[in-house]
């Protein structure tokens, strides 16, 4: 092999190297597996993730955009989740309660089949918008890692208050729930 | 012998091969869905969402949906990633092209560097030429001295 060629490769390896080392630096730096969730947690300010995603409840769709100047209770629940059928009346409980100061809550159902969901809106009577999610395009976005969880966002959409894991009626949860709710609502700062 | 090697290999692969057209099983669809949760396949998997994935499948097989169908159902409700395998069409044929494509370059490469470094390796040693030349005098008197030995 000539000495240009073997120059080359040198190059070409060196230029390997330095991208994988780049690409390294670059994940731990600035990659962040947790998601809006461990953002909140650490207490900086995040928005809302956006999406918009397919309606179960009706056709169209719905944006986390077009809510902008409410203050929303987000839920990520399925159909085959069984503390999600435990929290359904207390979510649906807050939406009649707090819809007439602009609070809205919206569902978000993720990797579930929509036959299954719908007939779960309807055993649970459940009013309020639903989005579907069957691919689970919004979890990591929202650090979301089991079901149910759910977040609260201020009118400006900032999320608010604290992440909840699991069912929202359990008393683990229940304060921390309507702690959420006043901060959405703009009630506590 | 080799009639009966190639008659068994044969014999193998049609029992191995389902064929065209036939209902797929429960257990083998299942080896090639995934669950979207724990991102196993459903027969490694026991979480509610594959559970529920399995009772559909074999729902939709009771009903006569054939593997396509089923397979497109469940790509439609929760996403390409739901397919083990990536589909061998559309910008998911990369997933099949390029490591095969890379393999290829790679064995190119390494069959450029081992025939270019034999090369190498030639010219520094050049076979079927003596190191050295012999004096014409002595070599004429290490002939006479063969001559006289074989005489």
């Amino acid at each position: 092999m000539t000495g240009t060629a073997q120059r080359v490769g040198q190059a070409i390896a060196l230029v390997v190297v330095a991208a994988l080392l780049g690409l390294l630096v670059w994940k731990v730096a600035f990659d962040r597996e947790g998601g809006a969730a461990a953002e909140l947690a650490d207490g900086r300010a995040v928005a809302a993730p956006a999406f918009t995603l397919d309606r179960l409840d009706r056709d169209g769709q719905l944006s986390m955009a077009s809510l902008r100047g409410k203050a929303v209770v987000v839920n990520f629940w399925a159909s085959w989740c069984v503390p999600c059928r435990d929290e359904a009346p207390v979510l649906q409980e807050t939406y009649e309660r707090y819809r007439d100061r602009g609070l809205v809550v919206l569902g978000v159902d993720v990797n579930d089949f929509r036959q299954d969901a719908r007939k779960f809106l309807r055993r649970f009577g459940v009013t309020y918008p639903v989005v579907y999610d069957g691919k689970g395009s919004t979890v990591g976005r929202w650090g979301v890692r089991a079901f149910p969880e759910t977040f609260f966002v201020d009118r400006s959409g900032k999320l608010v208050g604290e992440r909840i894991a699991g069912a929202v009626d359990i008393a683990r949860n229940r304060a921390a729930y309507e702690r959420g709710v006043a901060r959405a609502l703009g009630d506590t700062p | 012998m080799i009639r009966f090697v190639l008659a068994a290999a044969l014999a193998t692969l049609a029992i191995g091969a389902s064929p065209a057209g036939a209902a797929p099983s429960p257990s083998d669809l299942e080896a090639e869905l995934v669950c979207p949760t724990c991102k196993t396949t459903l027969d490694q998997s026991d979480a509610p969402v594959a559970r529920r994935m399995k009772q559909i499948i074999r729902a939709q097989l009771a009903a006569g949906a054939t593997e396509a169908e089923i397979k497109a159902d469940l790509v439609d409700q929760f996403g390409p990633g739901v397919l083990a395998e990536p589909p061998k069409s559309g910008l998911d044929l990369l997933a099949w092209v390029v490591p095969l494509g890379l393999l290829g370059v790679g064995v190119i490469g390494v069959g450029a560097v081992a025939w270019a470094w034999s090369r190498h390796r030639h010219d520094e040693q050049p076979y079927g030429e003596p190191e050295t030349v012999l004096d014409p005098a002595l070599e004429r008197r290490v002939d006479d001295e063969l001559d006289r030995f074989d005489g």
